[in-house]
């Protein structure tokens, strides 16, 4: 058992694999001789050699048509796009040839890939580089989605990312890489389309991703030692495929339940688990569900801006305070 | 050693009749498969879009005949007649755009998206570009297993303004990949001609010095030039000395897709560019080495009869069982995104 950075358990899980399966490799901009710009591949070029740890230059459509054609044809490439915003200069990608693939030729071609990114705020980069892309990703028949929210969990669901046959979109919180966290020894798998309670409670359900997560923890402690309030926490890591039964689950034993989410407002990832809540745990609860987001504006640069935008521990504590004792 | 482009003149050159007779046969296929396929259209047998290739078949033809077995095809959404050329059959090709069961992907992709990987043909891709990069990452598999076959990537003259175009001719120049960029220039995007819109007279090789690679623009409507010139572009991939970008200068009969009567075109261009119809073409340089009439009619009788036969299959084959709608999706076979 080690204590591993969120960032170095990006090139644990990335050297896990590599490892194991020759066929897997990485590209991606500045990310074989410089390490990463948030240093989350140091050591791979090193380890694993030119080949198979390349450096691209700044073509994103390059990268992902890349990474495709190479899945399509029996590699199983890791592709680094640098900030989740940057998705959207090769959404085509993304959109209408990745995820699409598989069904129009009926079964003919896949594309077993990764495509990694560091998305969420919460480091004042301001507008284009603190998205959170959740709902640009979950939108594509074919897709699915992860997002860890610890070393341990970036590692093996990394691994298991790029052993499943389909093409992940593996988002990496930025405002996470620097966090640490016990990451056993030996080889870690973990399975996509698994929720987990990190935080057993009886009196309502917290259900975030990510960095959410970590304030949704944070935000329980306080209701419970401030309020007397047992808040369940359930970190949702795969939003496709996803794990309904277990956020069911807590639901019908909280009968209430809070998503936290950093995205704006409109089409968030909650909207969906709502959606499903309210059609087949209605009457398992006791309140509407309520969705604890940014607000649906433009991510702002300024740290008490930018602070204001994001679901805080504060408001989390606050929210979920008021509509329990209404 | 390098083939030197242009028309044949020797009896026993280069070629060959075999070669030859193949790639009169592929042009005859092509052509008589998309006049088929217009002629469904317009019995309302085939919905939707397509966008044929007639008048431009030399190049499928000429490229096909001088890929090896394991290369492999990336096309656009005028696709069609690259797809035969990698000898897909009629019946599978008519059967998807007629949305049957016999289709290629029955019915899922449609005339936009003909794909058959076991014939080497990865796919028609109908945004532009994509598909550049696409082959690119195919071309680098190749390169990283020390694979021998090259990828080819056709689009159209239009793509050569788009961005993914330019990112995809570095990328493959600076990883030097096994792969033949082969822009089909018809003089026309859509329905804009392509010199009213672009900086350059050739759009697709006035740009290769820009990425390090030799200019190439050649006749396209003759299928020995292409044929010479794209021998010469798997050499250099195999080579390993990485991608080429070929221009290859054309012209198609008909619109853009079903919807374009292509009346934007000027008086008389049509028709002079009917006098250079590559398979009129063809037909005269395979008399010049020796083919006969008989010989010629004789192909073009089984080449009808083929695409007969197909149409035949087609409209009786079922339209495609909604069974297939839930399938692949997933690897699994299905379309689950939640327990």
């Amino acid at each position: 058992m080690a204590e591993l950075t969120y960032r170095d358990a990006v090139a644990r899980g990335i050297a896990q694999e590599m490892a194991r399966d020759p066929d897997v490799v990485f590209l991606g901009e500045d990310v074989a001789k410089a390490g990463g710009v948030f240093k989350a591949t140091v050591g791979l070029l090193e380890q694993f050699g030119p080949l198979r740890v390349r450096d691209t230059p700044i073509s994103e459509q390059a990268i992902l048509g890349a990474a495709m054609g190479a899945a399509m044809t029996g590699l199983k490439p890791i592709a680094e796009i640098m900030f989740a915003d940057f998705l959207a200069v090769c959404y085509d990608y993304v959109a209408n040839e990745i995820p699409k693939a598989r069904y129009m030729t009926n079964g003919q071609v896949g594309c077993p890939l990764v495509i990694r990114f560091g998305g969420g705020g919460g480091l004042r980069f301001g507008a284009q580089h603190s998205q959170s892309v959740e709902n640009w990703c979950m939108q594509f028949p074919g897709l699915k989605v992860v997002s860890p929210s610890s070393p341990v969990d970036v590692v093996g669901l990394m691994a298991a990312a790029v052993r499943d046959p389909d093409p992940v979109m593996f988002m990496e919180h930025k405002a996470l890489y620097a966090i640490k966290g016990e990451v056993p020894d030996g080889e870690i798998v973990d399975t996509l389309g698994t929720a987990k309670i990190l935080r057993p409670g009886t009196d309502c359900s917290l259900i975030a991703l990510g960095l959410m997560v970590h304030r949704a923890l944070a935000a329980a402690e306080r209701l419970q030692s401030e309020f007397g309030i047992n808040a369940e926490v359930v970190d949702v890591r795969s939003l496709v495929p996803l794990d309904t039964q277990t956020i069911l689950g807590s639901v019908a034993r909280t009968n209430r339940m809070f998503t936290v989410e950093e995205n704006p407002r409109l089409l968030g990832w909650g909207a969906e688990i709502v959606s499903i809540v309210a059609d087949e745990a209605f009457y398992d609860l006791d309140a509407p569900p309520v969705r604890i987001t940014a607000p649906h504006i433009p991510l702002p640069a300024a740290d008490e801006l930018e602070d204001l935008v994001i679901p805080s521990v504060d408001r989390v504590v606050d929210t979920v305070r008021r509509s329990l004792s209404a | 050693m390098p083939r030197k482009a242009g028309p044949s003149t020797a009896p026993n050159d280069d070629i060959g009749e075999a070669k030859r007779l193949e790639m009169y046969r592929l042009q005859k296929v092509i052509r008589d498969a998309e006049q088929r396929a217009n002629d469904l259209f317009f019995q309302n047998l085939i919905k939707g879009t397509s966008h044929l290739s007639i008048g431009q078949e030399a190049i499928a033809a000429g490229v096909a005949a001088a890929m090896e077995d394991g290369d492999l095809t990336f096309c656009t959404y005028r696709g069609h007649a690259h797809t035969l050329a990698r000898g897909v059959s009629v019946e599978k090709v008519l059967g998807e755009l007629m949305g049957r069961d016999n289709g290629l992907m029955r019915g899922k992709g449609g005339s936009m998206h003909l794909t058959s990987v076991e014939h080497g043909v990865m796919g028609s891709y109908a945004i532009i570009g994509a598909h550049l990069n696409i082959a690119c990452g195919a071309a680098w598999r190749a390169q990283y297993r020390g694979a021998r076959d090259v990828s080819v990537c056709f689009f159209g003259d239009g793509t050569t303004n788009i961005g993914a175009f330019h990112e995809a001719l570095n990328f493959a120049a600076i990883w030097k990949l096994p792969v033949v960029f082969v822009c089909e220039n018809n003089l026309y995007m859509e329905y804009t001609p392509i010199a009213e819109v672009t900086a350059v007279e050739h759009p697709a090789a006035d740009r290769a010095s820009a990425y390090g690679l030799p200019r190439i623009v050649i006749d396209g409507n003759d299928a020995d030039t292409v044929y010479r010139t794209m021998s010469a572009a798997f050499e250099r991939a195999r080579g390993g000395d990485g991608p080429s970008l070929i221009e290859a200068m054309t012209y198609r009969h008909s619109g853009h897709s079903r919807a374009d009567p292509a009346k934007y075109r000027p008086e008389g261009e049509l028709e002079r560019w009917k006098e250079r119809d590559p398979l009129r073409i063809y037909r005269e340089r395979l008399k010049q080495f020796g083919v006969s009439e008989e010989q010629i009619a004789a192909i073009d009788a089984e080449v009808l009869k083929v695409v007969d036969e197909a149409t035949e299959a087609c409209k009786a084959a079922p339209t495609t069982s909604v069974d297939v709608l839930f399938t692949d999706v997933y690897a699994d076979g299905g379309w689950a995104w939640r327990n």
